[in-house]
């Protein structure tokens, strides 16, 4: 499982000790299902000779990094105040309602994965969400189910 | 030097200004607690146990990771400083099993040690982990991460001193644990079970297996003839255990407290390390005759032979294919004495008193079997003999002196040296002089191999020949040493290599408490113990003339190729793909 040649995502001379963090963040990225393997682990321990669980250490202590494989999709809610206070609660709930999971839970077709986040510096758009790399923001119900389908039907063409 | 006038607890004291807060005040006789603090570890400020109130300071600061300076005013005992420490170890105590009494650490646990210098009756605060599954999967160590408190004292043991990276602390805030990698088990990790961990851990999170009750048990049957051998290294070590300062020595009261305790033979591993010169330096004269694969690397040291066969597989044909002292001793046990003596070998126990915890595994190893049986039956770490002694209630400072048995139980001062680093080298270099010259050795000591630096090297005049020889110990020396073979650098004949710092007398089954300063004091008795020895050669010990004479024959030959030499395993396959 996870990516199978690390040195198509990362230059071997990118390879050191102190880019740690950078590397499985790459990985993490170029895995189709948003984390990173313990495969990938391994893999990057021996490439950077350090033990496995130096590697699983920083992996496992950032939230940003996944060890479990997610959704194709990474839908993330700010819980921030600012858009806690323009109707955040409305939206997560619509998209609740929509794909049939809650916050840390993946879809059964494994499509998208729901995370709750901080903050994703767009508070002057709250309420907003980030799906993968795209912010959207002054979101109402009506448009949050819209950009949900929107993406559905994408990947139904791909 | 320079140094700094400060102000500890309204008295002004001048002290060196590269110390800590909490080392000035040990300098004048305040001891501020600490559980993450270790003297012959980095400073981590973990655990803010060791919290003071510095004037100016708006928090109380770590002690441990603050160096004093010119002025500074620091309180210890400041009722905001009590106060705080306080609440610090009642939240530790809050998630730590109140199971003191059946801890195998009772007594000898920092945390119990700290709860009762601070006067703590009750704790406040509610558990909030549940039960973890403890990690005994290994024959060797058991991980019981619900007394864990996080102080990461073992993952500075393990990825600095030891640099094998086996535990580490993942997660986060209150979900944080030190584990390897994805909670794995240390069967599943290629751990080499040096327990450095275990002596680094101011708590019961992580043990030797208590093999002490199965002891008790072959004692006990009637029907079970049991001899027991003792390591080099206990015999400077095991009178801690009962108060006595570090590097007392102990040799003839250990010996009577193994007879007492209800061992029929009490023999000594001595013999066998004497018989392990024989053998290995045998084995080096033939590569170096022979053109076979030199350097040729020490095989003595179980954490070593297992980090090797994880993490250099490549390098196993340096290592001498000769086995440790124990597991010789454990092959002729149950041949040479079993005819000897005329007890069957099957009816034969034998138990080892070892100061390591490696030794557990290594006893345990399927290729161990070679008398027919497996050779050596129970392996005991120097913490489990002084419980034995402990629970046979015997007073070990009143014991009388006694004498091992024959005809494995005469040693020579070379011998006692595989306790210290550089030991099996020297007792190698005694005997491969002699042999190769013909001529007395005058100066038995080779000064350049002593001492505590991680590597070292001598050169030595062998019969008009230079060979170059070296040193290591701890696992970190032995990983840079590897490296240098590899790299072509060093150009050595012999390396010996001990997987823990100081050598064995350092080993992760010695006394708790083991530090730098202590492993050193335990070498120099190690020096006594060999200056004070009538025989300090191998090959001049009697019982080892005899062995040969009777039932070995010679040195390399075929039964010495049966029962005292072994093969090793690549184990590559846990740490790479």
């Amino acid at each position: 499982m996870g990516i199978t040649n690390i040195y198509n995502i990362i230059e071997p001379k990118d390879m050191n000790k102190n880019a740690l963090l950078q590397i499985l963040l790459s990985v993490q990225d170029a895995d189709p299902r948003n984390y990173v393997s313990e495969e990938n682990i391994n893999q990057i321990a021996q490439m950077l000779n350090v033990s496995r669980s130096r590697v699983y250490t920083t992996a496992s202590f950032y939230s940003e990094i996944s060890l479990k494989p997610r959704g194709f999709h990474l839908i993330r809610v700010c819980s921030n105040a600012p858009c806690e206070n323009d109707g955040k609660a409305e939206i997560l709930k619509t998209i609740e309602k929509t794909l049939g999971i809650t916050i840390g839970e993946t879809t059964k077709d494994e499509f998208f994965t729901l995370e709750s986040v901080n903050c994703l510096g767009a508070c002057y758009m709250s309420p907003a969400i980030k799906i993968d790399d795209q912010v959207y923001g002054n979101l109402t119900p009506k448009e949050t189910i819209g950009i949900l389908k929107n993406i559905m039907e994408a990947d139904k063409h791909e | 030097m320079q140094t700094v006038q400060i102000n500890l607890n309204g008295r002004d004291v001048v002290v060196n200004e590269d110390l800590s807060i909490l080392e000035a005040a040990k300098a004048n006789g305040i001891r501020i607690p600490s559980l993450c603090n270790h003297t012959d570890q980095d400073v981590k400020a973990n655990c803010r146990v060791c919290v003071v109130e510095v004037e100016g300071v708006r928090n109380l600061v770590a002690s441990c990771s603050t160096k004093v300076a010119e002025g500074m005013k620091i309180r210890t005992d400041s009722p905001r400083v009590r106060s705080a420490v306080r609440t610090v170890v009642e939240l530790i105590l809050a998630d730590h099993p109140q199971e003191c009494l059946t801890c195998i650490r009772n007594g000898t646990c920092e945390l119990q040690e700290l709860s009762q210098r601070l006067g703590i009756s009750n704790v406040r605060g509610r558990k909030r982990h549940d039960k973890l599954p403890i990690d005994d999967s290994t024959n060797v160590l058991v991980r019981d991460p619900n007394k864990c408190i996080k102080c990461g004292r073992c993952v500075e043991a393990c990825n600095n001193i030891q640099q094998v990276g086996i535990l580490f602390t993942h997660y986060r805030s209150t979900d944080v644990q030190i584990t390897p990698e994805y909670g794995k088990s240390l069967s599943e990790v290629a751990c080499v079970l040096c327990g450095q961990c275990v002596l680094a851990c101011p708590v019961g999170a992580i043990y030797e297996k208590d093999n002490t009750a199965e002891v008790w048990d072959v004692i006990g049957d009637p029907k079970k003839h049991v001899v027991v051998q003792v390591a080099p290294a206990v015999r400077v070590s095991i009178a801690e255990e009962f108060g006595m300062p570090p590097g007392s020595i102990s040799t003839l009261k250990m010996f009577s407290a193994l007879r007492m305790l209800g061992f029929d033979r009490v023999f000594d591993t001595n013999f066998s390390a004497d018989l392990t010169i024989m053998e290995e330096g045998n084995e080096l004269l033939h590569r170096i005759q022979n053109g076979g694969v030199l350097p040729m690397i020490t095989s003595c040291s179980p954490g070593w032979i297992k980090y090797i066969e994880h993490y250099y597989p490549e390098m196993l044909p340096h290592v001498s294919s000769c086995k440790s002292p124990q597991q010789m001793f454990g092959a002729v046990a149950k041949t040479y004495y079993a005819e000897k003596s005329g007890v069957p070998a099957e009816d034969i126990c034998v138990v080892s008193i070892m100061p390591c915890t490696a030794k557990k595994y290594e006893a345990a190893r399927p290729e161990m079997n070679d008398s027919g049986f497996q050779d050596v039956d129970i392996v005991l770490t120097t913490r489990e003999f002084g419980r034995m002694i402990k629970q046979a209630g015997i007073e070990f400072d009143d014991l009388p002196d006694s004498e091992p048995d024959s005809p494995l139980g005469k040693s020579t001062g070379a011998a006692a040296l595989f306790g210290a680093t550089g030991g099996v080298m020297e007792a190698a270099l005694r005997t491969v002089y002699e042999v190769v010259t013909g001529e007395t050795l005058e100066k038995m000591e080779f000064e350049d191999v002593r001492g505590f630096e991680g590597i070292k090297s001598a050169s030595v005049n062998l019969a008009g020949q230079n060979v170059n020889v070296a040193v290591s110990h701890g696992l970190s020396n032995a990983k840079q040493m590897m490296e240098m073979i590899k790299s072509g650098e060093g150009d050595y004949t012999f390396i010996e290599v001990m997987c823990c710092p100081g050598g064995c007398i350092g080993g992760g089954g010695q006394p708790y408490g083991t530090t730098t300063d202590i492993r050193k004091k335990r070498i120099e008795s190690i020096y006594e113990v060999d200056r004070n020895m009538p025989i300090r050669k191998s090959h001049e010990n009697p019982e080892i003339k005899e062995i040969y004479e009777y039932f070995l024959i010679a040195p390399l030959g075929e039964k010495s190729h049966k029962l005292l030499h072994t093969k090793y395993t690549d184990r590559k396959n846990l740490t790479a793909k």
